[in-house]
């Protein structure tokens, strides 16, 4: 398998490498894959509570080398963009972006729902974050 | 109007070793300096038909493929003409299986092979399995070892060949084939085994070992790809396989087609120099393997040997490395050449059925590395390759979710993964 610049570029310097505290209010995380499956990633978001922009990334991926970087990219794209934009990074652009040949489009599609999830995550603390809020009031 | 083809780029690290480093020994083996010059004159002034039986074009070629014949018989202890030609060790070990399906279909049609073997092994049985044989799989233990207990109770009044290999091509685990071969013989089944990795690496002898048909491959042996043989028991029993390849007769019917000569040729001289120097060998290689395993595991945590360690070729070492993949792994060892049993190094994108098989887990056989030492590899080269993997290691491990999990003290076994469906 040769790898395209892109993706060995990712692999050698790969891009917010690291861990957020995952019971902060402002923190997102995203689990995805299996160990089974040779594909873990956990992505992380730090999500500014009044502007919903994206201020941090940090990841870690246990994959091969197209996962590790698809999940690097991913930070990368999603730093400064609003959850409801960053919610619309399609797979395919990371597939175009570090050309991914077809055997590995599974990783940018891993990479998506990472996004996903981590957004997913930060929306469901905010949901019970606030009716608390509220009634501490 | 020729093709460019390009040399591998080599480098020289700082140490002075070249880069790229070759150990991947099990995957083949580098022609022996020795091996091509025996091999060059069968191209030129010896480029004659060993089936011409009428001229001295004909006779220096037969020479040349009896002298082989006789070199590979005295490396395993069978006699010349127990040796069949032919083109590897897949079509050996096709010859073998479907040779003694059709020949022995009278006497019964079930056969017992091991779930490690080789494809070409596996894949034979699945198909004579469509033409009505049956096949008994049996399972392998931790160790990778078969249980004798397990063939003793497989074999029926049906059965009519056992097929296990020698040593394994991942984990290089040395089947009990001395013990194998004692029961198939009280029982009068036939028994084939595939020692390609074995042959010129751990002794062989057809006759204490009651091998009655042995799969061999040159380029395992560092001779030439293309050519193999399959070595057929001529008394004791008297064994007979229905060929594969029909036409002009050669040899003795089963194997038809003309010789390949400078590669038999090659595989004899390989065998000639393995009989000289596979002791001493086999000894050097154990020593490096161990340098290696040393080197890496006293650095590195959660790392395991896939497969006994007792019951191993002395060159083979297959290593599990904790919460790291296999294939990230490769990309960052990228100057030294090794193979993993991981999904995303295998065409079928499955992990290794063989580590599978001994039960260690799907994770485990993603994050597998398999080293082949042989001998051109040097001390410079093992400590070289130890430093890198456990550098690359401890990089990955920095990147993976699983190492952290792990520390934290999370059972990642007990955890509920939302897998992506693929």
């Amino acid at each position: 398998m040769s790898y395209s610049d892109k993706v060995l570029d990712h692999y050698s310097n790969p891009r917010n490498v690291g861990s957020m505290d995952k019971n902060s209010n402002e923190v997102g995380t995203g689990l995805v894959g299996a160990p089974e499956c040779g594909d873990v990633m956990k992505l992380q978001i730090k999500v500014n509570p009044q502007t919903h922009i994206i201020e941090d990334a940090k990841f870690k991926t246990f994959g091969c080398g197209s996962a590790i970087a698809s999940s690097s990219l991913a930070t990368e794209w999603v730093k400064g963009k609003t959850v409801d934009e960053a919610l619309q990074i399609k797979n395919t652009e990371i597939v175009k972006e570090l050309a991914l040949p077809p055997v590995k489009i599974h990783c940018s599609v891993l990479a998506e729902d990472a996004i996903r999830a981590a957004i997913g995550d930060w929306k469901k603390k905010q949901a019970v974050a606030e009716p608390v809020a509220v009634a501490t009031k | 109007m020729s093709t460019v083809v390009e040399n591998i780029p080599q480098v020289v690290s700082a140490k002075g070793v070249k880069l790229p480093i070759y150990m991947d020994n099990h995957a083949t083996t580098p022609l022996d300096p020795r091996v091509l010059e025996a091999m060059l004159p069968y191209f030129t002034e010896k480029f004659g038909n060993p089936a011409s039986r009428n001229h001295p074009f004909g006779w220096a070629a037969e020479e040349g493929v009896e002298n082989a014949r006789a070199q590979i018989a005295k490396l395993v202890g069978a006699t010349a003409k127990e040796i069949i030609f032919t083109s590897g060790a897949t079509e050996s070990n096709n010859l073998a299986i479907k040779g003694v399906a059709e020949m022995y279909r009278e006497k019964g049609n079930h056969i017992i092979t091991a779930v490690t073997e080789h494809k070409a092994v596996l894949d034979t049985c699945k198909r004579l399995e469509k033409y009505g044989y049956r096949v008994t799989y049996l399972p392998v233990g931790k160790d990778g070892l078969i249980d004798l207990e397990d063939l003793k109770r497989a074999i029926d009044d049906k059965t009519i060949l056992v097929t296990i290999m020698a040593a394994n091509n991942e984990i290089g685990v040395l089947q009990p084939i001395e013990a194998i071969g004692k029961i198939c013989r009280e029982r009068g089944v036939l028994f084939h085994t595939d020692a390609v990795q074995a042959v010129g690496k751990v002794p062989i002898d057809v006759n204490k070992q009651n091998i009655d048909l042995m799969s061999i491959t040159a380029h395992k042996l560092y001779g030439p790809k293309g050519v193999g043989a399959l070595y057929v028991r001529r008394k004791n029993p008297r064994v007979q396989v229905s060929a594969l390849i029909d036409g002009g007769g050669h040899e003795r019917g089963m194997r038809s087609g003309t010789l390949n000569v400078p590669s038999i040729v090659g595989l004899g001289k390989a065998c000639a120099i393995a009989s000289e120097e596979m002791a001493a060998e086999s000894k050097r290689l154990a020593g490096l393997r161990d340098r290696l395993k040393e080197s890496i595991m006293s650095r590195l945590d959660e790392t395991y040997i896939n497969g006994s360690v007792e019951h191993r070729l002395p060159g083979n070492l297959n290593i599990s490395f904790a919460y790291v993949e296999g294939e990230s792994l490769l990309m960052g060892i990228n100057d030294i050449a090794v193979s993993s049993g991981s999904a995303c190094t295998s065409a079928t994108l499955e992990p290794s059925y063989v580590l599978k098989a001994l039960g260690a887990g799907d994770d485990l056989a993603h994050s597998s590395i398999r080293f082949g030492i042989g001998r051109f590899n040097t001390e410079a080269e093992v400590d070289y390759v130890a430093d890198k993997v456990v550098s690359t290691v401890l990089k990955l491990r920095e990147l993976s979710p699983l190492y952290e999990m792990a520390k934290e003290g999370i059972d990642l076994s007990k955890v509920k993964w939302a897998a992506e469906a693929h």
